[in-house]
């Protein structure tokens, strides 16, 4: 490996990391400002013009605040569970396509960290173990609520993972590979976005991409009404910020993926009519790209503020037996059509 | 039972049909409302930028009149205080002494005069019975303080600063 590729991909990852860091920073104020309209309020608008340091002012205040570790906790794993929460939100954007390739002096820039051809996989694998972060810190607390919470979260996870996949198996059967820079290639324009060959596996993911994410109306590892806090009620100071820091990471890192999968990635409609050179495409694309994950992250938001949350044994009816059972009858629909199409109209 | 008015409606609960146990229809009729009042006016009033306009009745803190000379009105007669249904208002009065004409406008006047501001009801009781005209509840909001000695209000505070009549616009 050269000198010169080590160094663009570094650089790609320092930009990546701190382009998710800040957006995760302003989706709490974006969160809360989103609230704020919804209910006929401002939300946060003192510190800065319309609160725009409300995080940073957030973020100081969790460093100064207390750190307390239980007496009966296991510290080890108190400590290690936050950590584990955050590296995972984090490291599962390295496959995530976020631009064309950038011609500088003739030389081809790959605006993805790491195209490997299991990138699918990669994800999901990332984000299953994401759950061991509230799973260790919700154990490891020795408090029944946490305890609560973490059980919730690992069943919870490991009911919508199983739909998750199996309507993701419809959309590979379309796309027929697991590279996620494949995938976004083959969806150029507008007419080839997945969506319109698969909007019922896309309905059952950003389903299941909710409750991945723990985001209402599927929150019941922390649902405050009942658990206090949920997995994080003995967590203080910078380890609690963490733990929001990573839901609001994930969050990021599944509308990008959503965008990815579904909605075509960096392409946007035109793209190749406007007579625009290889570099300023890849510009725009990058843009209309961040557009779209905007996009989900106010959808995410929207739904938020709109619905209560679900009851336990709501959720698990809703998974087990009305999602798994619909991406199942979306898996056999797919493959009929697609026989159908290569037998009839090839 | 017979109902008294004919108001009443009967709901009958009929059990879901497809559509509605899909959820979907009322998930996006419920993002719809929401949508609605994300772009809706906000009625907050930013309060240290904007203040709301008060009506021209509104009592607030309790001012010491002075008269077109700068002599402080009240002769402390005590129906201030006599009136006062929270019993707020002390007062000792004091004889005016030669010289100090152009300090008070009577013969007698109070020396101290003390409204405990967590008593007043702020209901203007005194501003009725005062017959110098001499207290009225026209100052601004009483402010919040630290201790309970800060709320006794003194001379120091409430006699209206001097001014000169001259200048005074009439209309305004």
């Amino acid at each position: 490996m050269e000198g010169a590729f080590i160094l663009e991909k570094l650089i790609l990852v320092v930009v990546v990391f701190t382009v998710t860091l800040v957006i995760a920073m302003y989706s709490t104020l974006a969160e809360r400002k989103i609230a704020g309209f919804m209910q006929d309020r401002y939300g946060p608008d003192r510190a800065g013009i319309f609160g725009i340091l409300q995080p940073l002012c957030d973020g100081g205040k969790f460093f100064f605040k207390e750190e307390i570790i239980p007496a009966g906790a296991h510290k080890t794993l108190f400590i290690l569970g936050p950590v584990i929460a955050i590296i995972t939100a984090c490291i599962s954007s390295a496959v995530i396509p976020w631009g064309q390739d950038l011609v500088i002096n003739g030389r081809t820039v790959s605006l993805q960290v790491a195209d490997v051809n299991i990138g699918v996989l990669y994800v999901f694998g990332v984000i299953a173990l994401g759950v061991y972060g509230i799973m260790l810190g919700g154990w490891a607390s020795n408090n029944k609520f946490s305890l609560m919470g973490a059980i919730r979260a690992a069943s919870q996870s490991i009911s919508y993972e199983i739909g998750m996949g199996l309507s993701l198996i419809a959309l590979l059967m379309v796309t027929e590979t697991l590279q996620l820079g494949e995938i976004v290639a083959q969806q150029s324009g507008f007419v080839n976005w997945n969506i319109w060959v698969q909007p019922l596996g896309f309905l059952i993911f950003i389903t299941c991409a909710f409750a991945e994410c723990n985001r209402v109306p599927f929150d019941l590892p922390e649902c405050e009404t009942e658990l206090v806090g949920g997995y994080h009620t003995e967590y203080s100071s910078m380890k609690l910020g963490l733990y929001m820091f990573s839901e609001y990471i994930n969050m990021f890192v599944s509308s990008a993926l959503m965008a990815t999968l579904y909605f075509g990635g960096y392409n946007f409609p035109f793209m190749y009519d406007l007579g625009l050179s290889q570099n300023w495409i890849t510009i725009i694309g990058v843009l209309v790209f961040f557009l779209k994950i905007f996009g989900f992250i106010f959808f995410f938001m929207w739904i938020r503020w709109t619905l209560p949350r679900f009851r336990y044994d709501q959720l698990m009816n809703l998974g087990w037996k009305i999602l798994i059972p619909l991406a199942i009858a979306n898996i056999v629909l797919t493959g009929v059509i697609t026989l159908i199409k290569d037998t009839y109209f090839q | 039972m017979q109902s008294l008015t004919n108001r009443k409606k009967v709901i009958e609960q009929k059990p879901m049909n497809i559509w509605e146990r899909m959820y979907l229809p009322a998930i996006a009729k419920g993002l719809a409302i929401t949508i609605r009042h994300f772009f809706k006016k906000i009625p907050t009033v930013k309060y240290p930028e904007e203040i709301r306009p008060y009506s021209k009745n509104f009592r607030g803190q309790h001012s010491l009149k002075r008269d077109e000379q700068g002599r402080e009105r009240c002769t402390a007669c005590g129906l201030c205080a006599l009136s006062c249904p929270a019993e707020a208002i002390t007062m000792t009065a004091v004889e005016r002494q030669r010289g100090e004409e152009h300090l008070y406008r009577e013969e007698k006047y109070a020396a101290v005069y003390e409204i405990n501001m967590l008593r007043c009801i702020f209901c203007g009781l005194c501003e009725e019975a005062c017959p110098k005209e001499a207290i009225y509840l026209d100052g601004p909001h009483v402010t919040a303080e630290f201790l309970r000695k800060d709320f006794i209000y003194g001379k120091d505070k409430l006699v209206e600063p001097k001014f000169d009549i001259t200048k005074l616009n009439v209309n305004g």
